[in-house]
């Protein structure tokens, strides 16, 4: 197995709080796997043992068919003999050297081809003429691009990448990521990379590692991840989402917007319902219902274990709701709404849809449920 | 699994695998303990049964000792904390003449030792002196009976001497503090009723307290180092006692006794200071920095004001600076002839090795302590540190011990091994000096070190390891280039404190081996400042240095742009006069 392969990782920097407990991750090469997870939840310290930066105290670190560190006999390959890359989230430039002197520094013999590959990469990300310059002088973006390059140069089997772009305005992020994922991939490195932005993960990932208290929660595509959250803490990775609850009765669950799907699930048990803002479809009324964006890819590839899945309602009837308010967010409308629970109560959801919709306070609204981004889970 | 593995696998393995791992590890431990030898031998040798006068010392010199050391003590704290804060509120936050002079002119007597001031003020101040002369001359008094002048070689005169060459380190360390107070604080203050006065007692000082409370432990540091003044004024405090209990006694296991004691004492100063430091910073309430008010002082106000920072800039500068050049311009010919250059090649190879070696050493265990390391190190480290608060005389007796030991062991072994005596290789000679002088000045080149490379984040390591760096060729590479700077000022620190450094040199130094400090030392006291006031000049002329590298630090710092704090609190450390 080339490529990167974590064992059975388990951390802890004091004795009672482990940082990861029993993680395996395996990158292939080309691959590029992201661990999405909150802040704390452990994913730079798996970045930290594989790079040797961290001692692994329990499991087991391969790269490229050899072991270079074993939790048990103590094995450790010191960092600079692994093979890998690493970007760190400050980027971590020398400031002492110039942009030239700090992609060529992990060049320790003087490999002329190498060196020419340096100056080619340099040139195609507009670097060419920062080559002589420092590094304080360059804005963030370039930092950001010379620290890929200097993690890249040595031809590492094997790239980190901490946080690669949270230091980068908004503005400038969507493109950064486009450009390092194109040459990314034209490198056929095996990546692991870190992130704590779900759109990112999206965006980059040839698979995303969704970390939670240093577990894994889930290992899937990106459109796996989204349509096929495998539990409430997944489906909310991705922002807000509106949560309703009920009880199974039947393999079913009955909420005041219609009945929803809960297999293998024991009659009495309580369930919560989470949907997303984008899966509440919202026509005036009147209006016929259409099929938006959203709705889940076609053909998405569904397994064994996605025909159990909890969570794809029923065909519905629309309900009835009452619009609370209305914002223009720019490219879709955030609308927050009112449905009667059938006990003489109201629920409040909010919606996210397409283009400019803005019914007046108090306007009748249909609303229904794209089953595909509803998801039934346990309460636990 | 996991969960039980780690807490049996916990610190302990995690220990042995970094020692297994690394050298840097190893290495900082032997470094931290040999340096750390002179304590624990003077406490070992104190605690040795034979040779006991402790009943007889405590019975006769003891509280004299006591009651000295504290009366100097408590002079020497209360005036540097008035003429330190006084001075430091009075440039930080007030304009008048002068105020951007005094901003650095307030640190130069930190380049003049305590002892050379003395022998200055004594020259100047005592019966034949000029002023007494001068008084005579005017009022036409004939003998010491016609008129009163008070005593200069006693308790009060050391007390004045120490507090004008050791405020600046109170100045320093306030002024920084006032410096890094939101103005904001301040300006609540006045809007909430209090005068600017008011301010300064209700606000501005016990937020700088901590730092203030760092900068009087300095000082008091200092005041039980020192030897040269107590010895010629006569007071007989506990180090001058120890001195004396060791040479004129003749009882090595006295000496320790007492050291131990002071060591104690030292200690407990330490963990005031650690506790100070610990609370340095009060959390910042408010992040926001405008110019300093600066009240404007006009007329009467003006004038004190600059009185005030003139005067002991005069007193602790100024006079010794002028005293001793218009001496050396005079009697240069008599120094030079009294192998003046033999004495300060010995005194500049001397210090120029130690220093050389301190930084060499100071990198190793900072850069060992940043590896990782764990406790081991860390605490290794932190011992080792605490030389610089332990008098010199303190650790003169547990270099002195220690060396001749392994110097008899050492020529015994050659007799039996070879049949050559090899008498005294290490004990009185130059290298028990520069090992006294590693022992109290490694604390100032590894702090000024480690704050350094504590600048540098730690990505950089990382980035150097996963670049194919070993830790050896990081340091090379990446930490070098990059702490140069501070290598220079660790390495000039080291070198004009073991210039000035007295106790040690006097005590370890070889038979008739003379540098500038000794001879300085030994002429004035003899009455001859006149003819060592060219030595004396160029000892001050060297301590000028880091009172310009100060300066610099000072220039730069304003408030709003980062803390001048850290830095300038690592570098003081150094300065001891």
């Amino acid at each position: 197995m080339s490529g990167l392969h974590l064992n059975n990782v388990s951390h802890a920097y004091d004795n009672r709080n482990p940082v990861l407990s029993g993680i395996s991750v395996f990158v292939a090469p080309g691959e590029l796997v992201c661990l999405l997870g909150p802040s704390g939840c452990g994913k730079t310290t798996l970045l930290r043992v594989a790079a040797g930066l961290e001692l692994l105290q329990v499991g087991q670190v391969t790269i490229a068919e050899k072991v270079v560190a074993e939790g048990r006999d103590g094995l450790h390959v010191p960092p600079e003999k692994r093979g890998i890359g690493l970007m760190f989230q400050d980027y971590a430039l020398f400031p002492h050297l110039n942009v030239f002197e700090n992609v060529t520094f992990g060049l320790t013999e003087n490999i002329p081809e190498r060196r020419k590959w340096a100056e080619k990469a340099l040139a195609r990300m507009d670097l060419a003429e920062y080559a002589e310059s420092y590094p304080h002088i360059l804005s963030g973006g370039q930092q950001q691009r010379v620290a890929l390059l200097r993690a890249l140069a040595p031809e590492p089997r094997v790239l980190l990448l901490d946080e690669p772009f949270s230091g980068l305005d908004v503005t400038r992020r969507a493109d950064v990521r486009a450009e390092t994922l194109g040459f990314l991939k034209e490198t056929g490195v095996a990546t692991l990379m870190v992130t704590h932005d779900p759109e990112e993960a999206m965006f980059m990932a040839d698979r995303i590692l969704v970390m939670d208290q240093g577990r894994i929660l889930q290992d899937g595509t990106p459109v796996q991840t989204y349509y096929q959250p495998q539990n409430a803490f997944v489906a909310a990775l991705f922002g807000p989402v509106n949560r309703l609850r009920g009880k199974v009765k039947g393999n079913r669950v009955e909420t005041p917007l219609g009945a929803f799907e809960a297999k293998n699930l024991d009659d009495g048990e309580t369930v919560e319902i989470l949907i997303r803002p984008e899966g509440l479809r919202l026509t005036l009324s009147g209006e016929a219902p259409e099929i938006q964006a959203g709705d889940g890819p076609q053909g998405l590839e569904t397994g064994p274990e996605t025909e159990t899945r909890n969570g794809a309602a029923s065909p519905q009837q629309p309900r009835l709701a009452r619009a609370l308010s209305a914002r223009p967010l720019g490219r879709s409308s955030h609308v927050e709404l009112a449905v009667a629970d059938g006990q003489g109560s109201e629920i409040i959801l909010e919606a996210r849809v397409p283009g400019v919709f803005l019914p007046a306070r108090g306007e009748k609204i249909l609303l229904s449920v794209n089953p595909r981004q509803a998801h039934v889970f346990p309460v636990p | 699994m996991s969960a039980t593995t780690i807490n049996l696998s916990g610190p302990l393995l995690r220990a042995f695998r970094r020692f297994r791992l690394d050298g840097w590890t190893v290495g900082a431990v032997v470094v931290a303990a040999s340096v750390a030898t002179p304590l624990i031998a003077v406490v070992s040798i104190a605690f040795a049964p034979d040779d006991d006068i402790w009943a007889h010392l405590s019975a006769t010199v003891l509280p004299l000792y006591i009651e000295k050391t504290l009366l100097l003590m408590l002079g020497v704290g209360a005036g540097t904390f008035v003429i330190g804060t006084g001075t430091a509120w009075l440039v930080t936050m007030c304009r008048f003449p002068g105020r951007w002079v005094f901003n650095w002119a307030l640190l130069l007597p930190l380049a003049v030792p305590a002892y050379v001031l003395a022998f200055v003020v004594t020259d100047q101040l005592e019966y034949a002196g000029t002023l007494q002369a001068w008084l005579r001359e005017i009022f036409g008094w004939e003998t010491r009976q016609d008129y009163w002048f008070p005593e200069i070689r006693s308790l009060g005169g050391a007390i004045t001497v120490m507090t004008l060459v050791l405020y600046p380190y109170v100045y320093l360390l306030s002024r920084a503090a006032f410096l890094e107070q939101s103005v904001c604080v301040l300006e609540v203050s006045r809007t909430l009723g209090k005068n600017p006065w008011q301010g300064f007692f209700s606000v501005a000082l016990p937020l700088a307290r901590p730092a203030i409370v760092v900068g009087v432990t300095l000082v008091l540091m200092e005041t039980l180092n020192d030897l040269g003044t107590v010895e010629f004024f006569a007071v007989p405090t506990f180090t001058a006692g120890i001195y004396d209990v060791w040479l004129n006694m003749n009882s090595i296991a006295g000496a320790a006794q007492m050291a131990t004691v002071m060591m104690i004492f030292v200690l407990v100063l330490i963990g005031i200071e650690r506790f100070a430091r610990s609370g340095q910073r009060y959390h910042h309430t408010s992040s926001k920095y405008s110019t300093l008010p600066s009240y404007r002082l006009r007329g009467v106000r003006a004038f004190f004001a600059t009185a005030a920072c003139t005067v002991p800039v005069i007193l602790g500068f100024a006079l010794p600076a002028a005293v001793l050049t218009g001496y050396a311009l005079e009697f240069y010919e008599e120094t030079l002839s009294a192998d003046f250059f033999v004495y300060a090649a010995n005194s500049l190879s001397l210090s120029a090795i130690a220093a050389v070696l301190a930084v060499l050493i100071g990198l190793f265990l900072a850069y060992g302590t940043r590896l990782g390391g764990g406790l081991v190190v860390k605490s290794a480290a932190r011992f080792a540190s605490i030389g610089y608060a332990v008098p010199g005389a303190i650790l003169a007796i547990g270099v002195m011990i220690p060396l001749a030991r392994l110097d008899s062991a050492l020529d015994i072994f050659s007799r039996q091994a070879f049949g050559i005596p090899l008498g005294l290789l290490l004990s009185g000679t130059i290298i028990a000096v520069v090992y006294g002088y590693l022992t109290r000045f490694l604390a100032l080149s590894y702090g000024t070190l480690e704050a350094s490379l504590g600048k540098i984040t730690p990505s950089m390591d990382g980035a150097a390891r996963t670049l194919g760096c070993s830790p050896g060729m990081a340091l090379r590479r990446v930490h070098f280039p990059l702490v140069r700077g501070s290598l220079l000022t660790a390495g000039l620190l080291v070198f004009v404190d073991c210039m000035k450094e007295l106790p040690l040199t006097i005590i370890l130094r070889p038979f008739n081996y003379e540098t500038l400090a000794t001879f300085v030392f030994q002429y004035a006291s003899d009455e001859l400042l006149e003819e060592s006031a060219l030595g004396a000049l160029t000892i001050v002329a060297a301590g000028i240095l880091p009172v310009i590298l100060l300066s610099l630090t000072i220039a730069r710092s304003r408030p709003g742009q980062g803390a001048p704090n850290a830095a300038s609190a690592t570098e003081t450390e150094g300065m001891a006069p």
